[in-house]
Formats: structure tokens, sequence, C-alpha cells
């Protein structure tokens, strides 16, 4: 059980507390990097899989991109970012983009698609318009599938962000990368188990989320 | 382009040794994670109540960043390719034991039914009746693991000489030539793509029935054309 002996020794460590290398501030780096990987990849994901999953076109294309974006090795894109546009963080937000734009945009697309048509006929012949279509109808429907491919990759981001200390930055993966080089195996752990707790933290978000957002008729179809 | 295919002789392989070594520690972990993905999808099938606990295991495996597992499994399995390739067997399961359980369901009663009044078994029903049906559920979820597999396989160069074309990114990093990285990105994109197409070109053999572009049934709404499409990509 020895690591759980190194998860002990690590946060019992008094010095891990604070200062520049204290477990708050990477903490709050690593969410810091995570919260903007992921808005930015919404940012880009989120419209366009909405239209397309409207107007039920482009499928095709889409996961042919969503390939392509799945196909760049992220590590090596960091290191190549690194290369071109030197120390920074938008060398590392880069690859987490790549990383989460493919859950994002082909979940968000799925989800819209796959909505019952005859809600969306029926509010068609009322003579909605398409706007309102789509966020007073569609998108109410497929919320729990849309927030299923933002959790997924709101995960990996967590989990990934960990390569930013290899650059050079912090978050918690310095703890992994610091204890690698120093063979401190307290610290791999300890950075491992705070990952893992700030991805059990995320899906709990987005649980909590999808308990206010979801509408209660949407949440019970889904469940019976 | 002069240059792209020379390898700093440290690295002990060729371009094309670099990419043997990529291909064994990428696939062969999915293949390892499809072969567990089976059984265990099954019984999550037969008894519901195993798959959320199960989902939930994998999904908090699955945060765990991949260096940090490397690192602690060295003590273990030493600087070797297990090192590399039981993490990224954990990983997979995220992916393709949803991809198996959809795949499952995906099976109309009906077919069910009718292949119980022909006398088929169980154990055959699974493979000869089930499974088939699965497939394209099942090679939505291969894609995604074996996509994230092969970019993974990079980072195990932290460790050592273990991430086969990764290992070209520390080189590069150690001798400051971005070129070796430019290499290793490409390289690596490349082989995902092509190893997507063979995926896809599988499943086109596998699945005769059905219309070659997987949008076509889409329009019905009923009967969504490729129910793993989101679930696979929403695994966790």
């Amino acid at each position: 059980m020895n690591v759980l002996n190194f998860m002990q020794s690590f946060f019992s460590d008094g010095s891990h507390w604070h200062g520049r290398d204290g477990i708050p501030q990477r903490v709050w780096e690593h969410v810091q990097y995570t919260a903007a990987a992921l808005a930015i990849a919404s940012a880009i994901g989120l419209p366009v899989g909405l239209v397309t999953g409207h107007t039920r076109r482009g499928g095709n294309t889409l996961a042919f991109l969503a390939a392509g974006a799945r196909a760049l090795p992220t590590f090596g894109l960091l290191v190549l970012m690194f290369f071109w546009l030197g120390l920074g963080i938008v060398p590392v937000m880069i690859p987490l983009v790549v990383l989460a734009i493919p859950p994002v945009l082909v979940t968000t697309y799925e989800a819209v698609r796959t909505v019952d048509p005859s809600p969306v006929d029926a509010a068609r012949g009322m003579g909605m318009p398409e706007a309102r279509i789509l966020f007073q109808v569609e998108v109410p429907a497929a919320l729990p599938l849309i927030l299923s491919g933002l959790r997924s990759a709101t995960v990996q981001i967590v989990s990934t962000a960990t390569i930013a200390a290899y650059v050079s930055l912090g978050g918690v993966g310095r703890y992994i990368l610091d204890g690698l080089y120093q063979h401190d195996y307290e610290k791999v752990v300890g950075g491992a188990a705070l990952t893992a707790v700030l991805a059990l933290l995320a899906l709990l978000l987005f649980w909590a989320v999808g308990r206010v957002a979801v509408s209660p008729g949407v949440r019970r179809r889904r469940t019976a | 382009m002069n240059g792209f295919f020379d390898i700093p002789s440290d690295l002990q392989h060729s371009y094309g040794g670099l990419i043997a070594v990529h291909m064994q520690e990428a696939l062969v972990p999915v293949l390892a994670g499809l072969l567990l993905a089976l059984p265990v999808g099954l019984l999550c099938v037969r008894h519901g109540w195993l798959y959320a606990p199960l989902l939930w295991t994998s999904t908090v495996l699955y945060a765990i960043p991949s260096i940090a597992f490397f690192v602690v499994l060295i003590d273990y399995t030493g600087l070797t390719q297990l090192t590399v390739m039981i993490p990224l067997c954990l990983y997979s399961l995220v992916v393709l034991v949803p991809a198996v359980v959809d795949g499952i369901r995906s099976v109309p009663e009906e077919t069910n039914a009718a292949a119980s009044a022909m006398g088929i078994g169980l154990a055959r029903r699974y493979l000869q009746v089930q499974l088939p049906i699965a497939v394209p559920a099942i090679t939505a979820g291969l894609r995604v693991a074996v996509a994230s597999s092969i970019s993974l396989v990079s980072v195990g160069a932290l460790i050592g000489n273990q991430g086969g074309l990764g290992n070209l990114l520390t080189t590069a990093q150690l001798y400051g030539r971005p070129r070796l990285a430019v290499s290793s990105v490409v390289t690596t994109a490349v082989l995902a793509i092509v190893i997507d197409a063979l995926l896809v070109l599988l499943r086109r053999v596998l699945t005769p029935w059905q219309p070659p572009s997987g949008r076509a049934a889409g329009r019905s709404g009923a009967t969504p054309a490729d129910p793993a499409a989101h679930t696979a990509e929403g695994a966790s």
C-alpha cells in the first residue's frame, strides 16, 4: 500500500500547503487553465454543433474534422507550439483546446440532431422562428447530452492540463513533473491524487448543473 | 524536407523503427481493452447495477494523468513498454465499455426474441447475433480509443525512452531542433488518420447491410444511424 503512504505523507507535509508552490496556488492555476481551455473549446464547438445539428447538415464534415483533431497528438502539439511560440500560456491552450473540441462538437451535433422530431415539427407548424426552435425546443431537450459532452471534455482537460508543467508553467502537473525529475514519488502521487480529485469535482459540478438546468420533464424521461 | 527521416542515433531506432514501437505501444493496449470490454460490457447489460460503479471507477482512473500513472508503475514494471501499455489499456476501457454496452442495447428486442425462438443459446446469441449488430457502436468507440491511445504514447517519452515517436519530442527539446518535433507531430497525426480510416473500412466490411455513410438513416429520427456516436464521446 505504498501509494497510499505516499499520498498521506504528501498531504500531511505542511510545506506543501503554502507559498508559490503550495497546493492552493497550484490548484488555482490548474482550475484557471481548465476553465480557459473549456471556455475556448465551447465558444468554438457549441455554436457550430448547435447550428449543424439544427440544420442536420454537415455531419460528415464534422466527423471528419473531429477525427482530424483527435489525430493531433496533444503532447507533441505542446512541444511544437512551445518551439514556435515560446514561453507562455498560448502553447498550452492550443493542445488543450484541440483536445476538447471533438467531444464538445460531436456530442452537441448528435444531441441536437437526434432530438425527437415531433415537438420540433409542432413548433415549426405553430410558426416559431428557427432561432427560437433551436433555443426553446431543441436545446432544452438536448441539454443532458450536450452537458455530457462538455463533462467528458472537462475531465480530459483536467487530466491533460498537467502537461503545462512540461513547458515551465504551473498547475498540479508541477508536482508530477518535479517529482519525476527529483525522484520524489510522494510528489508524483500527490499531484496525481489532486488531479483525480479535481476531475471528480468537475463531475460533481456538471451533475449539479444538470440538476438545475435540465428541465424536470426531460430529466424524468431520461431516467425512465 | 531533407533530414525529415534522419533520427539522432541516441534514440536507438530508425524512423520506421519508432513508428513500429509507437504502433505497438498504442494498439496492443486498445486490443487488450477491447477483449476485456466485450465480456465486461455483456455483464453490465445483464446486471444493470454493475454499470454505474464500473463507469465511476474507470472515470477516476481516466482522470489520473498518464505521466503520473507511468511514474508510479515504474516501481512495478520497470522502464518497459508494459509501463506505458497498462495505463493506456485502462484508459481505453472508459470508452470501450460504454461502446459495447450501447452496442448490445441497440439490438432490437424482436431480434433477440427471434434468436431465442430459433433455439440459439446465450453464448451463440451474443457472438453471432448481438455483436454483429453492435459493430457500428463498437467501432465508433474504437476510433476514439485508438486516436487517444496513439496521442498518449508520446507522453511515455518523459519517463525515458518509452514514447515511440514521442521520443523525438524530448530529443528535439534537448538538442533544440524543432524539426524533430514537427516530424513527430506530423507522423503521429498521419498514423492516427490512417488507422482511423482502416477502422472505418473495417466497419463497412463487417456491416455490409448498412448504408456506406453513417448518416443516411439519420432523418428518420426514431432510429439514429449511429447510436454510439454521442455516447462514445461522452463516455465519462
